[in-house]
């Protein structure tokens, strides 16, 4: 459970506050430095027939851009650059936890939780100033006989409510859970020595490739997710 | 009974949610494959929902994990 340690590398103090510059915010800044230098030298000859790098950056903007446009629509494209962001910096993060001895940033879950709320907040904002109070409609389904509405409508809302937790637990649950199993197959691997540390040592290379399909589909399902709330509050369906 | 292995065996006992985790990452990831096997060619388009599928499924099997790890160490 080391790996999950926070570490201050330079400690500062604002009004009482510890706003040190820990490891997790020296691994943010590795994401955002990695993301943008690929992207701008990605698309620095912005060549028509895209060279391999250019082509991955194309790849994973058409990906999004279709994930938008087939959950939102086509006005939904004005969030496509948060929404990438989101799916960008979420997968570099997971990515960079993959590395031997470096850290996770996603598996702590103040971090997830930070990421859930700003976009729960955002739909909900997003409804409201759409809508109008119109926007508590959303717990009122359609086609739902009026005796049955006093069970529906508490229902509707706690699931509502709940999607900040389970929106963040997910992507940290699969990231702490993750890496605490690569460490503890990890000991076994040393425990059994020489003789008997095949075993664990392969399922541990299968494991981690696993775990690099986690990454990235644990990035994906968070975006996938912040489209589907996003298009409930703009195209309210029920 | 010592708070340590009160903990333990809450935590063992909480790790029974993964059995629900099974049963729905199986069921989704068969229905799935027979949806597959009658029509093959509209597989591909339904990937994209299978992973979302999966996805939740396992999330609600680490939601009872995560209650394990807490009452191990918090």
């Amino acid at each position: 459970m080391a790996q999950f340690e926070i570490k201050r590398l330079i400690p500062i103090e604002i009004f009482g506050y510890d706003a040190s510059f820990t490891n997790a915010s020296l691994y943010m800044v590795i994401a955002v430095v990695l993301i943008t230098s690929f992207l701008i030298f990605a698309m620095g000859r912005r060549a028509l027939v895209p060279s391999r790098f250019q082509s991955m950056a194309e790849l994973s903007y058409e990906y999004i851009a279709n994930m938008v446009r087939e959950n939102l629509g086509e006005e939904g494209m004005k969030y496509f650059p948060w929404v990438f962001t989101i799916f960008i910096f979420i997968l570099t993060l997971n990515l960079l936890g993959m590395i031997p001895h470096s850290f996770t940033v996603t598996s702590h879950i103040i971090v997830t939780f930070a990421f859930a709320s700003m976009v729960w907040i955002t739909v909900t904002l997003i409804g409201f100033v759409r809508h109008g109070f119109g926007y508590l409609r959303l717990f009122v389904p359609s086609g739902i006989p009026i005796w049955l509405m006093p069970i529906i409508i508490p229902i509707e809302l706690i699931s509502y409510l709940i999607r900040p937790i389970s929106h963040s637990v997910r992507l940290f649950a699969n990231m702490m859970a993750g890496h605490t199993m690569l460490k503890v197959f990890a000991g076994f691997v040393i425990g059994l020595g020489l003789i008997g540390g095949w075993a664990p040592l392969a399922f541990l290379v299968a494991f981690t490739g696993l775990e690099f399909l986690v990454a990235f589909l644990q990035a994906l399902i968070f975006t996938v997710l912040t489209c589907i709330y996003l298009n409930d509050a703009l195209h309210m369906h029920h | 009974m010592e708070l340590a292995a009160a903990k333990m065996i809450g935590a063992g006992l909480a790790c029974s949610a993964l059995i629900g985790a099974g049963v729905g990452i199986g069921n989704i990831f068969g229905n799935y494959l027979s949806g597959a096997m009658r029509n093959p060619s509209a597989a591909p388009a339904q990937f994209t929902n299978l992973l979302i599928g999966f996805a939740l499924a396992e999330a609600t099997g680490l939601f009872g994990l995560l209650i394990a790890l807490i009452i191990l160490f918090g």
